[in-house]
């Protein structure tokens, strides 16, 4: 045994001894692993950070995470049902909850019963006797997560106000509090809501009180028990964007992995004599391929603990971005400080050497099927590399099918994400034949046309370079198409947006009284204003269709609404029947998840009964994760009387917005977020807009990085091969600068020939992403344009960074002494 | 005796043909002799050492090496012969580069759990590598390096010295200074050699000669 061991350590001291003479080798290698890990860790933080608080406020006073009772019609209903549940042996809470306006950001309040609250519904359940005792007794108290306070503007001990004129008890830091909730004490709630005696649901604890008479006994069909969840509701709403980053962090994986696929591919191959040399001296392959393995374990551990570290960093950076992101597109809070469980760090290291023992597949395999001798013959391996990319062509086109399937028959976001998974893999794997098969054209042709030698020679040496650069261009190839496809995905977007949003914003005045009598006042004082004003009511509500809550959204009777409202479908004589009140126009996402289309008929549960509607028509909705019914305004107030009249949209000559403003603001007092002109909130939503795909450029930068340094780190391990190539030429009178140039337009012409690949395949890439994934995960379709000039400057990008990486062994080609050429003729002697 | 074989056969396919290398060959090495293994140029000596060494597998016949077939051997088996009892010198010297002269004289003896510092003192007087411990293979001269693939094969004291023309990329002065060193080498450790060349003049130096032609031994 113990000879054994010391056996296994010389041989593992001696691969070792490998990395001492190959220092650049080692570097990349480490280099990529490094990337890798840093790229999947750091987004993986970034989705961590984001469930882990969605997860919060899903456990916290329920969610979705404690079975509830609510009204059949959602509406709240009176606290004497509780009273006789808990009468009956139910183990009920009560909880009070609306979304209130403090300081012009929209915050939820919720009230809680603490005594009878479900112990697993998250700390504030587990107050102690003293912070009881300050949250029950006068002054009272309402707790707050810190970033919430933050956002408000406001300190701790502070009375928030809110809209309605009702202000609520000092401000307390409750750090195991979710961000956008405040916490009061249920009676506390009931006034400041002016819902006396009433409760938005009962939360239902999972140990009994004791046995418990059944529902119906006790409250009838009045309340329904909803079971609780797995996935929250937000965890649903989110689940594509986290599967998008996910989707970005896994292809930047990959990227680096390619970069140390390449390292160790060629580090097997340079190692060839010593692994001969061991094999003859009596090593093992057992024992050689388990210290390969243990050395490969070892340099992953390093590289993925680096990795981690940079992951980190790199989360902390785009956590800001990540957030304004979340918060536009779903309302979603998330901590601005990443907080993480040593799961992600075993996760992230188990991920690398995952990663490593992947990339180094290939090799071991090569290893085991090549015979000793084999091993030291050079064409044995070139021999191999050839039936590889035969073998390589054949994979891309069975991916191909495979990619065409998931077109074809899949019907889920995860289908779609495949189709672009395969789509990419298929092109990658087929990119080394298709060109080879171009260099070959080009060397017939220079060798039938041209009749130059040193010209013919560069298309042949391009050739043999393939195998040893397929990788890096491979890389080159998926990060410029990604790129590609991402931000024509972005571009049409923003296109279509920007339409839309000029179509939506119709009104040049946008504002929201403090009151239903201040709006009325406001009217009145405009119509009597000399300009031509004409104003819109805005009226909006909320219910459930199809098992979701969505806005009810109403319209005024106005032709400017008629001529300009988005409609992408419509019935005939759709705005008449508006009118008359008995049909509305559906959102295209709510109408995707619910398959509704014009001439279908839905219920609507309101204030004052149901309220059956006629679809009229679908229109866009773009970044509205939710779904929208647009109705008449004047039907949706008489289905909703209680609903706030307090928001007017304004039509007047342009030059006569900023004065109107400023007389507004001066006459009845109204906040900076009480009134806005459009050109303001046209403005707010493109930086929106724009933020909310800041993450993915800069993601997108990351991987054209990363395959940056993929061709980098190939050229600079190759450069010590590449002399047997070149030498000759040398000595028969070829300079060095020439030889240097010649070699820079090879490297040029494979990374313009792969980029020039990589624009059609980033297009079709754009088209699943608008026509498939976008339409799967948000409910949406947009159209696809394109951009030239945006496509010319990717390709410009990626030939710099071709440019900067074939630089640095350019530049020792340049310089090399003639002893070193010589030095290959004396060692095949 | 140290080797015996029996009607030893291997082919190879070549450009879609398949060629004979050896068609049968008999041959035995006793204890403590050195032999001579002579023929031209691709008449199948490396493939006759390489089939002995256990590093390729032969067609037919019999590798009987210390009273052990070795032909149908796995290859953990043939690993554990190879560093205990046979030591191989090769016409490329074989070198691990990123090791020096030290690390590489030592190391198929520490593999095989049989390093004597006693004596690797004495192979490196007698091979006059004293001066040259720290150098690595890039660094020497192919007489250097070839001592020291030399010393490595003699330093687990192997049973069986396999040289595939040791001294094919020396110079002839060279060539006979290293071929005189290890056949004392040789009979200093007690073991047995088996010399591939195609030089009359070397092969004369040694106790026997076989000449292998036509894939037959005579």
């Amino acid at each position: 045994m113990s000879g054994g061991l010391a056996r296994c350590g010389w041989v593992l001291k001696t691969l070792l001894s490998h990395w001492r003479g190959h220092p650049m080798q080692l570097a990349t290698l480490l280099v990529g692993l490094i990337l890798a890990t840093a790229l999947w860790s750091g987004v993986q933080a970034l989705n961590q950070q984001a469930r882990q608080s969605y997860a919060r406020a899903a456990a916290m006073f329920g969610g979705a995470r404690t079975a509830t009772l609510v009204a059949k019609d959602g509406a709240a209903f009176s606290q004497d049902l509780f009273i006789a549940l808990r009468r009956a042996g139910w183990a009920v809470s009560p909880l009070l909850e609306e979304r209130v306006q403090i300081n012009g950001r929209s915050v939820r309040l919720v009230g809680i019963e603490p005594l009878t609250l479900p112990k697993e519904t998250g700390a504030v359940a587990r107050m102690d006797g003293g912070e009881l005792r300050t949250f029950l007794m006068p002054p009272y108290q309402t707790r707050v997560a810190r970033e919430t306070l933050v956002s408000l503007g406001l300190h701790e001990g502070e009375r928030p106000q809110l809209r309605n004129g009702q202000s609520l008890p000092p401000l307390a830091i409750s750090p195991a509090l979710a961000p956008g909730v405040l916490v009061v004490d249920i009676g506390i709630a009931q006034r400041a809501l002016q819902k006396p005696n009433q409760i938005s649901r009962l939360l239902v604890a999972r140990q009994p009180l004791g046995p418990a008479s059944p529902l119906s006994e006790v409250v009838g069909d009045r309340l329904q028990l909803v079971a609780p969840q797995s996935e929250s509701g937000l965890e649903q709403l989110t689940d594509s964007f986290h599967l998008n980053l996910t989707a970005f962090g896994f292809l930047s994986f990959a990227v680096g992995l390619f970069i140390v696929n390449s390292a160790i591919g060629l580090t097997f191959e340079q190692r060839r004599p010593m692994f001969r040399t061991m094999r003859a001296c009596g090593v093992s392959a057992r024992t050689l391929n388990a210290m390969l393995l243990v050395e490969l374990v070892a340099l992953a551990l390093v590289a993925g603990f680096v990795g981690m570290l940079a992951g980190y960093g790199m989360a902390a950076l785009l956590l800001p971005d990540v957030a304004a992101t979340l918060r536009g597109l779903y309302s979603a809070e998330i901590p601005g400080e990443l907080t993480l469980r040593p799961a992600w760090w075993i996760a992230g290291l188990a991920m690398t050497m995952a990663g490593a023992v992947a990339a180094a597949a290939t090799g071991f395999i090569k290893l085991q099927r090549l015979s000793i001798l084999a091993a030291a013959q050079p064409d044995a391996w070139k021999e191999l590399q050839q039936r590889w990319l035969k073998r390589q062509g054949l994979l891309a086109v069975l991916v191909t099918g495979i990619a065409i399937a998931c077109l074809l028959f899949g019907h889920s976001l995860g289908a779609g994400f495949a189709l672009l998974g395969t789509l990419l893999l298929a092109a990658a794997l087929a990119l080394p034949v298709a060109l080879g098969l171009l260099l070959q054209i080009s060397e017939r042709w220079a060798s039938r046309y041209r009749r130059q030698p040193l010209l013919q020679w560069a298309f042949a040496d391009s050739r043999q370079q393939l195998s040893g650069l397929s990788l890096a261009l491979m890389a080159l190839l998926l990060a410029v198409a990604v790129n590609v496809g991402v931000s024509t995905m972005v571009g049409s977007f923003r296109a279509t947006f920007v339409t839309w949003l000029d179509d939506r914003l119709m009104a040049d005045v946008y504002l929201d009284a403090a009151s239903n009598e201040q709006a009325a006042e406001i009217a009145q004082w405009l119509k009597r204003r000399p300009e031509q004003i004409a104003i819109l009511p805005g009226v909006r509500a909320e219910t459930r269709v199809a098992g979701q809550t969505i806005e009810l959204m109403g319209l005024a009777d106005n032709a400017e609404y008629r001529r300009r409202w988005p409609l992408l479908a419509a019935a005939p004589d759709a705005w008449r029947s508006i009118a008359q009140g008995d049909a509305a126009f559906v959102s295209e996402q709510l109408s995707r998840r619910a398959g509704l289309k014009p001439g279908d008929t839905i219920s609507v549960a309101t204030d004052a009964g149901h309220w059956p509607l006629t679809i009229a028509g679908i229109y866009a909705d773009y970044g509205n994760p939710r779904g929208q019914l647009a109705v008449d305004g004047d039907a949706l107030v008489r289905h909703f009387p209680k609903t706030p009249r307090t928001r007017l949209a304004l039509r007047i000559a342009p030059p006569q917005v900023s004065r109107l403003v400023a007389d507004l603001q001066n006459t009845f007092h109204l906040g900076e977020r009480q009134i806005a002109d459009q050109s303001e909130v046209k403005a707010e939503s493109k930086r929106i807009f724009d933020k909310t795909f800041a993450v993915t450029a800069a993601l997108n930068a990351f991987t054209l990085g990363v395959a940056a340094i993929a061709l980098l780190t190939s050229l600079l391990t190759l450069a010590g091969a590449r002399l047997p190539q070149l030498a000759p030429l040398w000595a028969m009178g070829v300079t060095l600068p020439r030889l240097s140039a010649i070699e820079l337009a090879k490297t040029m012409m494979l990374a313009l020939l792969t980029a020039l690949l990589a624009v059609p395949l980033g297009l079709a890439v754009g088209w699943c992403l608008v026509a498939v994934v976008n339409v799967r995960a948000f409910g949406w379709r947009i159209p696809l344009h394109v951009f030239p000039s945006q496509l010319v400057e990717l390709l410009a990008i990626a030939m710099v960074a071709a440019l900067i990486a074939a630089a640095v062994p350019l530049a020792k080609l340049f310089r090399m002494p003639p002893a070193r050429l010589i030095r290959v003729f004396a060692n095949e002697r | 005796m140290v080797l015996k074989i029996v009607a030893l056969k291997k082919t190879y396919r070549a450009a879609g043909e398949t060629v004979g290398v050896l068609r049968g060959v008999d041959l035995v090495v006793a204890a403590r002799e050195s032999v001579a293994l002579v023929g031209e140029s691709g008449s199948g000596k490396s493939t006759l050492l390489h089939l002995i060494a256990g590093l390729d597998n032969a067609d037919s016949g019999v590798i009987d090496l210390e009273g052990e077939n070795i032909a149908a051997l796995p290859d953990s088996r043939l690993a554990e012969i190879r560093r205990s009892e046979i030591g191989l010198v090769f016409q490329q010297f074989n070198l691990i580069p990123s090791l020096n002269v030290a690390d590489n004289l030592a190391f198929q003896a520490r593999i095989a759990g049989r390093y004597d510092e006693g004596w690797q003192a004495e192979l490196i007087d007698r091979l006059g590598l004293g001066d040259l411990l720290r150098r690595y293979p890039e660094q020497l001269s192919g007489g250097q390096q070839q001592r020291v693939a030399i010393g490595r094969a003699l330093a687990a004291r192997p049973r069986l010295v396999l040289a595939d023309e040791p001294t094919g990329n020396l110079d002839e002065a060279t060539a006979d200074a290293v071929l005189g060193l290890t056949r004392d080498l040789i009979r200093r450790s007690g073991c047995s050699l088996l010399m591939a060349t195609h030089s009359t003049r070397l092969a004369a130096m040694l106790d026997r000669q076989v000449h292998l032609a036509n894939g037959l031994l005579t």
